[in-house]
């Protein structure tokens, strides 16, 4: 009995560790980012120039790095829902048996391509593309971004679609059919709307992971720092200004402690992005 | 059918497949332009000329050393707090708190774990950018991956046999140890291989904690830097004085890169489906 | 009761699933060696309260209970002296609705207690397999294959395994949760006829929901109605005139 209650206690520790790490990821990006707020003060995040490295004025404004971030997220999700909802509501509904045993797993596989790989197509073969196509001067853009977002997100999509078209309950479906409504109505009009709550929850979780992406966005969507809405500009996210510059920061610097609230603010969005859609997940398990 | 419904199903069909086609085009894209770059030399020999010549042996070591630091800490830890979740915390708060830390753990954006390995292990605890660094903030990245699909092995074993070896007067233990486990351990491996074909791929995590930008000799302790392939793709293929002329150095690198993580994860779809029939209960 | 030995006791039992309370106020005496049946409509509570014994709603988070349970005399909850919650599942054996084989060979099926209660030795496992496989009136029909996976046997062979495993570690009472419920009549008659040899040495509780049963194998019933005791006694009196309207009301099919 001794022996168990020890097991319990070293299983119980590791359980803990979980906690332990979530609660050190926020102390050590507050850590790190605390000296900002004395020097050179809080409000220099709030302005519109990103220019960490200057002789005359350093600028630390965040907002066009969200706008950035913001930018590029909110293509990537207009591109993904299609597809990716698309993409479940096939396999799950309409899909042969030996269609499914073989999308699944080819899908799964897209989401094990390594975000840099990604990013490398994207350079060599997308930007091209997307330069002549609009009569760019740069294929370095936001648009560029997004797509390749878009697909990176489209697996975590279509996987918890599937799951929430998969859970609603069959008696539904049989009642519409039983009714006389076609198995595309049926889809449309009883097992979407049935699965909704789920398919959104898919979208924000896919949003989290569009907002928290690295490496394609510093490959491919030219890293400039400037306040624009237009998906044919150059951007800089968020994540792509902390893996460019944290390697050249001098450690304590402002600069350093202004890419740690950086962090800060990306961390606190897929938070929120992740609680909002474990909420709905769990209301829908409910059920 | 009715034709309308005929052309609606095959639109969805249409854009479905459109996903196949598109991630068939990139692997297509590196096989073809990474295959004739694969020589025993490229795999063997260390770089020359930062790169532009010679091979990717150092960044493939370094690859495999943080992936299995990764491995040695989270697997163990991982699976550990799945046993404790299914098998011991019924629904208190403690339990509620773990559970939120693993689904705030798996949407951590990877380059905030960066961050966090940075300012934790390169400079808190003075280990510098090193394989240590690297591996333990990329196993705390895999972490939740290895929770849950652990979880889903664990809980997929029938409650009946837990009855029945606790009524026999087996404690919690020997119940798990001798009747739980051996049933959920394939499946609690394949979820963890997923998690380790992802910490291979990764970029982000390491740029800040481990990754080094051209290192020919190869790491001799954990406190070393290495290279890495993902890192070594980025550098290459971005920051490279002669980009262009490295361009089959960067194709071989990616091929490399993406059979390793492939193999990782067609290996655990393979098991899973392997298991799955195994046990059906 | 004139003349019987008190094996287990329950005083003032109440058990509670969260809020809602599933055993009220249960105050029973059931005698050694006899075969006594809990008998009553689903959801009475009589599941619940055989599993009380071994304390196996211990593992159902949420659950607590007031009142005692006492096994010769010693308090099961005490956790004191011989009474800890493994040496207490050792005394007390379980056998449960839906047969429970591990997926391992039915020898190791047989051995998995003793090996948990520390005997190692393989000769003393050899004889303690072959005892409790003759024990339950299986080893005829496995002997030759001891080392097959317990799957492969049929589902009343299955069951009677469970019971052979439950005697392997030589308790002095069994428990059985509708233990022929799923069975075909062929399988329900052989083991009812086990049940009738292993009353010589066993305190038997038993919970079913078919009353013929009940009336072939116990001596005494307890029957239970929305989580309380009706009513106690003889089987024969029991079925033929009972105290109570309710039971009554049971037994001749009324409701249930």
């Amino acid at each position: 009995m001794l022996k168990d209650k020890v097991i319990q206690y070293v299983l119980w520790g590791s359980a803990a560790t979980s906690i332990l790490i979530v609660a050190l990821i926020f102390i050590f990006l507050g850590k790190e980012a605390f000296s900002f707020i004395s020097e050179p003060g809080i409000e220099k995040l709030f302005s519109s120039r990103w220019v960490p490295v200057s002789f005359t004025l350093e600028q630390f404004g965040l907002y066009p790095l969200i706008t950035g971030s913001f930018l590029v997220t909110i293509l990537a999700t207009i591109i993904m829902i299609p597809f990716g909802v698309t993409g479940a509501l096939y396999i799950s509904e309409f899909a042969s048996n030996t269609e499914r045993e073989f999308l699944k797993p080819f899908i799964e596989i897209l989401a094990g391509i390594p975000s840099v790989v990604i990013g490398f197509f994207g350079l060599l073969v997308l930007s091209p593309i997307v330069k002549s196509l609009f009569g760019l001067n740069t294929g370095l853009t936001a648009i560029t971004g997004a797509l390749l977002l878009a697909l990176m997100a489209i697996p975590t999509v279509i996987s918890i679609s599937e799951d929430a078209i998969q859970s609603v309950p069959s008696s539904y479906k049989e009642a519409s059919l039983a009714l006389g409504a076609s198995p595309l109505q049926t889809s449309f009009r009883v097992v979407v709307p049935a699965a909704l709550p789920g398919i959104i929850a898919a979208i924000m979780l896919g949003m989290g992971r569009v907002v928290g992406e690295t490496m394609v966005v510093l490959m491919v969507t030219g890293n400039t720092a400037k306040l624009t809405l237009s998906p044919f500009d150059s951007v800089r996210t968020m994540t792509a200004t902390i893996a460019a510059e944290m390697g050249e920061v001098a450690f304590g610097s402002s600069h350093y402690a202004a890419l740690f609230w950086v962090g800060i603010v990306l961390m606190l969005i897929t938070f929120g992005l992740n609680v909002l859609a474990q909420q709905l997940l769990k209301k829908y398990q409910m059920r | 059918m009715p034709k309308k419904e005929k052309v609606i199903t095959w639109v969805l069909r249409l854009i479905t497949y459109s996903i196949v086609v598109i991630i068939g085009t990139i692997l297509f894209n590196i096989v073809k332009n990474g295959l004739p770059v694969l020589s025993w030399e490229f795999l063997s020999q260390p770089p020359r000329r930062s790169g532009a010549e010679g091979g990717i042996l150092p960044a493939i070591i370094g690859t495999i050393y943080l992936v299995s630091g990764a491995i040695i800490v989270a697997i163990p830890l991982g699976m550990a707090t799945s046993i404790y979740l299914t098998e011991y915390a019924s629904q208190d708060r403690f339990n509620r708190y773990v559970r939120l830390s693993i689904i705030t753990l798996a949407g951590v954006p990877s380059i905030v774990f960066g961050l966090f390995g940075l300012g934790l292990f390169v400079i808190f605890f003075g280990f510098g950018a090193s394989i240590l660094s690297g591996s333990l903030t990329l196993a705390f990245m895999i972490l939740p991956t290895i929770i849950v699909s652990s979880e889903e092995a664990l809980r997929a074993v029938p409650l009946s046999l837990r009855e029945g070896s606790l009524a026999l007067g087996a404690t919690r233990w020997q119940t798990i140890y001798k009747n739980v486990l051996p049933y959920a351990l394939p499946g609690m491996f394949t979820g963890s291989i997923l998690g380790v074909g992802r910490a291979a791929g990764e970029t982000a995590p390491i740029l800040l904690t481990a990754a080094a930008f051209f290192l020919p000799k190869l790491p001799t302790s954990i406190f070393d830097q290495v290279m890495a392939l993902p890192y070594h793709l980025y550098i290459l293929a971005t920051q490279h004085p002669e980009v262009h002329k490295v361009l089959p150095k960067q194709y071989g690198t990616a091929l490399v890169l993406v059979l390793l993580v492939l193999t990782f994860n067609l290996t655990a779809i393979f098991l899973r489906g392997h298991f799955r029939k195994k046990y059906k209960w | 009761m004139v003349n019987e030995t008190i094996k287990l006791e329950s005083k003032n039992l109440n058990f509670y699933y969260g809020e809602t309370q599933a055993l009220f106020n249960i105050n029973l005496q059931i005698p050694k060696n006899r075969v006594t049946a809990l008998i009553g409509p689903s959801g009475c509570g009589k599941s619940t309260f055989l599993r009380m014994y071994n304390r196996m709603n211990d593992i159902i988070p949420g659950t607590h209970h007031k009142g005692s349970i006492l096994i010769d005399s010693d308090d099961i909850y005490l956790e004191k002296g011989s009474m800890d919650i493994v040496s207490l599942r050792k005394k007390v054996g379980m056998v449960f609705q839906k047969s429970n084989p591990f997926p391992k060979s039915i020898w190791e099926n047989i051995a998995y207690g003793p090996k948990i209660h520390g005997i190692k030795d393989n000769t003393k496992l050899e004889a303690i397999v072959e005892k409790s496989l003759r024990g339950s009136a299986l080893w005829e029909e496995v002997s030759d294959r001891l080392h097959q996976n317990a799957f492969g046997l049929s589902g009343g062979q299955q069951q009677r395994l469970c019971i052979a495993r439950a005697l392997a570690v030589e308790p002095e009472i069994l428990l059985m949760d509708e233990p022929a419920s799923a069975l075909d009549p062929k399988s329900t008659t052989r083991i009812e006829n086990l049940i009738r040899e292993l009353r010589e040495n066993y305190t038997i509780v038993i919970v079913t929901h078919n009353m013929q049963q009940a009336a072939r194998i116990s001596y005494y019933t307890a029957f239970f109605y929305e989580g309380k005791l009706i009513e106690f006694g003889e089987t024969e009196k029991i079925f033929t005139k009972p105290d109570q309207q309710q039971t009554e009301d049971y037994i001749t099919g009324r409701f249930g």
